[in-house]
C-alpha cells in the first residue's frame, strides 16, 4: 500500500508529496522502516529500496510484521540531481524535527519524522557526495552507541563509525528518531549519483538479517560479516594541500603502511606533480576520492588506523 | 589604509583566490566588518566597499579613535560571485556553515579557518546578513542569544529593530555565533536586498555602523539621527505563511491560480505590527514565510 505521508502544494500545478510503501504480512507489530534520499545525489539507497521491497512481494509469506520503504524523503532534489531542497538551498538532514506549523521545508520534516517514530528499527541509507566513494559502512553517535551497536552488528556492513556527537547533527533525522527511541542507523555506501550493486546486494542482505534477528522474517538468510568497529581506533584524514587533478595509485579497501604513495595531484597545465600523496597512518583505506578536480583541502581519503598496539585493520 | 590579503587559495585553472581586507587606524582590535561570505551576497559587498570608502575618509581626517583597528572585508567569497552561485562552486559548500573552520579539514572548513584568525581578537564584528528565501528586509540588525554579547548595544546602531535569535543546532557553525564563543560582541547587520543592490538601504546600514562606531566611540563620525531601537525577542514575531500555492501578487497580499487567475489565498495579518520581512519573487509554494510581522 502506498501512502502520502506530507503534501505542499508547488507554485505552478504540483504537489511535492513524500511517499511511503507499507508491506505487511503477518500478526507481527514489528515495524522496519527503510528511509532514503534525503539528499538528491544520493542514490543507492534507490536499488536497495527496490531489493527490499521486491524480494519480501515475492516471500510475502516469510514476513511476519510491517516494513515501511521511504525512498525519496527529498524528490525534488532526487528529480534534480540537487542535495539540498531545490529553490531553498537547505540541507534537509539540518531541518529535523522540523515543525508541524512551520515553513514547507519544517512541515513536510515534521511530517516525516512523526510518521517513522514508533518505528523498532529505522535504516537511513546514505551514499557519500560526489567526491567520495565509502565502503558500506554503518554511522552511529557516541550517546547512541551502546543501543545501536548490536544492531549495527547485523546489517552485513564492512564498517561501523562510532564518531563524537555534534550540535550541529542535532538537526538531522537520525538524531530526531533516536531522542524519540527508535533506533535508527545511518549507512553510508557507495558514491554519489550512482548506484553499486554490489553494495546494494551486500546491504540487502544485512537487512534481511536484520529482519530475521528483529523476529519478523521467517526466511532462511546468509550469515553476515563482522564489521570493524571504530572503538579504540583513529581515522586518519588525507586532504590535498594543493589545487590540480588527483589520481589514485591505490585502490579502495587496501592496506597501507604510513608513507605509503597512494596518489598524485597532478597539474596538466605544466605537466608536474605537484603533490605526491602519501598514507597519513597505517591502515585500511575505507573512503577514496572519485572526483578529480581538487582544491586545497579537499579530502582525498580516510585511512583506519589498526587498534593501537594490535593487528593491522 | 592598509590594503593586505588575509587569506589565499589556489585553484587549478583560475587566479588564485585572494581574500583582501581593508585596515584602517591602528592598535587594539576594535571592530572587523564582514561582508559577502555567499555569491549572491551582493549587497552585503557594496555596504562594505561604502564602508571602505567612509573609513578612508574618516582616517583621512584623523576620526578615527587612538588605539583602534577597523578591519573591513567586502568579499569572502568571490569566486562563487563571479560564477553567478551562492555556495562553494565545487562542492555546494556554505562557508558561513563552516565556522571555526578547520585549517587541515576540506576547503571551505580552510577558508573558514583562514578568514576566522583574522578576525578574533576584535571586540565587535559586523557580519553583513542575508536570508536563505527571495525578499526583502526592513533594515535591522540581529544577534544570537549565546549569553555573551548583550542586546542592548543593538540599540547604538540606530535602527529600527534589534532582534534577538535564540541559536538552532544549524547556526552552531556560523560566523556570528562563532565570533561570539570567541568573545567578539557579534551583530547581523540586515541591508534589505541581496543579490541586487538597494540604495536606500545600503545607505542606512552604512550610517547605523557609523553611529554604532561613533557611539562606541571607535571614530567621530556625523550621521543622521537613527530610531529609538525595539529591541525584541525573534520568538514575539509573527510569521505569516502563503496558505495555497501560485503566482504571489505581494502588492496586493494575495495568491492567485497560475493558470486562471483566480485568487486561491488572500495574505491576511493575524496582528497589527510592522512587516520587517517581505517575500519577492512572483512563484510561492504553500506554507512559505511571506512576511515577517514585528507585533
Amino acid at each position: 500500500m502506498t501512502e502520502t505521508i506530507a503534501s505542499v502544494a508547488l507554485a505552478v500545478n504540483e504537489n511535492l508529496k513524500i511517499q511511503k510503501r507499507r508491506i505487511r504480512n503477518g500478526a507481527g507489530k514489528t515495524r522496519l522502516s527503510l528511509v532514503t534520499g534525503t539528499h538528491g545525489d544520493e542514490l543507492e539507497g534507490q536499488y536497495l529500496a527496490y531489493m527490499v521491497g521486491s524480494f519480501i512481494d515475492e516471500h510475502i509469506d516469510l514476513l511476519d510484521g510491517i516494513v515501511d520503504i521511504y525512498p525519496a524523503l527529498n524528490p525534488m532534489g532526487i528529480d534534480s540531481i540537487t542535495r539540498g531542497i531545490p529553490m531553498f538551498d537547505l540541507d534537509m538532514n539540518r531541518v529535523f524535527p522540523g515543525n508541524k506549523n512551520g515553513t514547507m521545508a519544517e512541515v513536510v520534516c515534521s511530517a516525516i519524522a512523526d510518521d517513522i517514530s514508533g518505528s523498532d528499527v529505522c535504516i537511513d541509507v546514505h551514499s557519500s557526495n560526489i567526491f567520495l566513494k565509502e565502503i558500506p559502512q554503518i554511522r552511529i553517535s557516541v550517546p547512541t552507541a551502546e543501543t545501536l551497536l548490536p544492531y549495527a552488528e547485523m546489517m552485513n556492513v564492512d564498517f561501523v563509525w562510532i564518531h563524537e556527537s555534534a550540535t550541529v547533527l542535532e538537526s538531522t533525522l537520525a538524531h530526531t528518531l533516536n531522542s524519540r527511541g527508535t533506533k535508527t542507523l545511518v549507512v553510508e555506501m557507495g558514491v554519489g549519483m550512482r548506484i553499486t550493486k554490489e553494495y546494494c546486494g551486500q546491504l540487502f542482505r544485512g537487512v534481511l538479517n536484520l529482519m530475521k534477528q528483529l523476529g519478523m522474517w521467517k526466511g532462511e538468510v546468509v550469515p553476515v560479516r563482522r564489521p570493524i568497529i571504530s572503538v579504540g581506533r583513529e581515522v586518519g584524514f588525507v586532504n590535498s594541500d594543493v589545487a590540480g587533478i588527483f589520481v589514485p595509485y591505490a585502490d579502495f579497501g587496501d592496506t597501507v603502511k604510513k608513507g605509503d604513495h597512494i596518489g598524485n595531484v597532478i597539474d596538466p597545465l605544466t605537466s608536474k606533480v605537484v603533490e605526491k600523496v602519501e598514507a597519513v597512518c597505517d591502515g585500511m583505506i575505507f573512503t577514496l576520492r572519485e572526483y578529480p578536480v581538487v582544491y586545497g583541502g579537499s579530502l582525498l581519503a580516510r585511512i583506519l588506523q589498526p587498534v593501537e598496539g594490535g593487528k593491522s585493520a | 589604509m592598509k590594503k593586505k590579503v588575509l587569506f589565499s587559495l589556489k585553484s587549478p585553472y583560475r587566479e588564485q583566490l585572494d581574500v583582501i581586507g581593508y585596515s584602517f587606524g591602528h592598535g587594539k582590535r576594535s571592530l572587523a566588518i564582514v561582508g559577502a561570505m555567499r555569491g549572491n551576497e551582493v549587497q552585503q559587498m557594496y555596504v562594505c566597499s561604502r564602508m571602505v570608502k567612509e573609513l578612508k575618509k574618516l582616517e583621512g581626517s584623523g576620526r578615527i579613535a587612538d588605539d583602534c583597528e577597523i578591519l573591513v572585508i567586502p568579499c569572502v567569497n568571490y569566486y562563487s560571485m563571479n560564477l553567478g552561485k551562492r555556495f562553494w562552486a565545487m562542492d555546494n559548500t556554505d562557508i558561513n556553515r563552516m565556522f571555526p573552520g578547520f585549517e587541515l579539514g576540506e576547503t571551505t572548513q580552510r577558508i573558514a579557518a583562514g578568514v576566522f584568525k583574522e578576525l578574533q581578537g576584535y571586540e565587535y564584528g559586523i557580519q553583513l546578513a542575508s536570508f536563505y528565501q527571495q525578499g526583502n528586509f526592513l533594515p535591522h540588525v540581529k544577534m544570537m542569544d549565546t549569553g555573551f554579547t548583550d542586546p542592548e548595544l543593538m540599540k547604538d546602531f540606530g535602527l529600527e529593530f534589534g532582534i534577538v535569535r535564540k541559536p538552532r543546532p544549524y547556526d552552531t557553525t556560523t560566523l556570528n555565533y562563532n565570533w561570539q564563543i570567541w568573545e567578539t560582541k557579534a551583530f547581523s547587520v540586515y541591508a534589505n536586498a541581496t543579490d541586487e543592490i538597494d540604495e536606500k538601504a545600503a545607505k542606512e546600514a552604512v550610517n547605523a555602523i557609523l553611529r554604532f562606531m561613533d557611539s562606541r566611540g571607535l571614530v567621530s563620525a556625523v550621521t543622521s539621527p537613527g530610531y529609538r531601537t525595539v529591541i525584541l525577542d525573534e520568538s514575539d514575531t509573527e510569521q505569516i505563511r502563503s496558505g495555497a500555492a501560485g503566482l504571489f501578487l505581494d502588492v496586493l497580499g494575495r495568491v492567485v491560480d497560475p493558470f486562471e487567475c483566480e485568487t486561491v489565498s488572500e495574505i491576511r495579518s493575524p496582528a497589527a505590527g510592522t512587516i520587517y520581512f517581505a517575500y519577492h519573487s512572483p512563484l510561492i509554494n504553500e506554507k512559505t514565510v511571506c512576511f515577517k510581522i514585528i507585533k
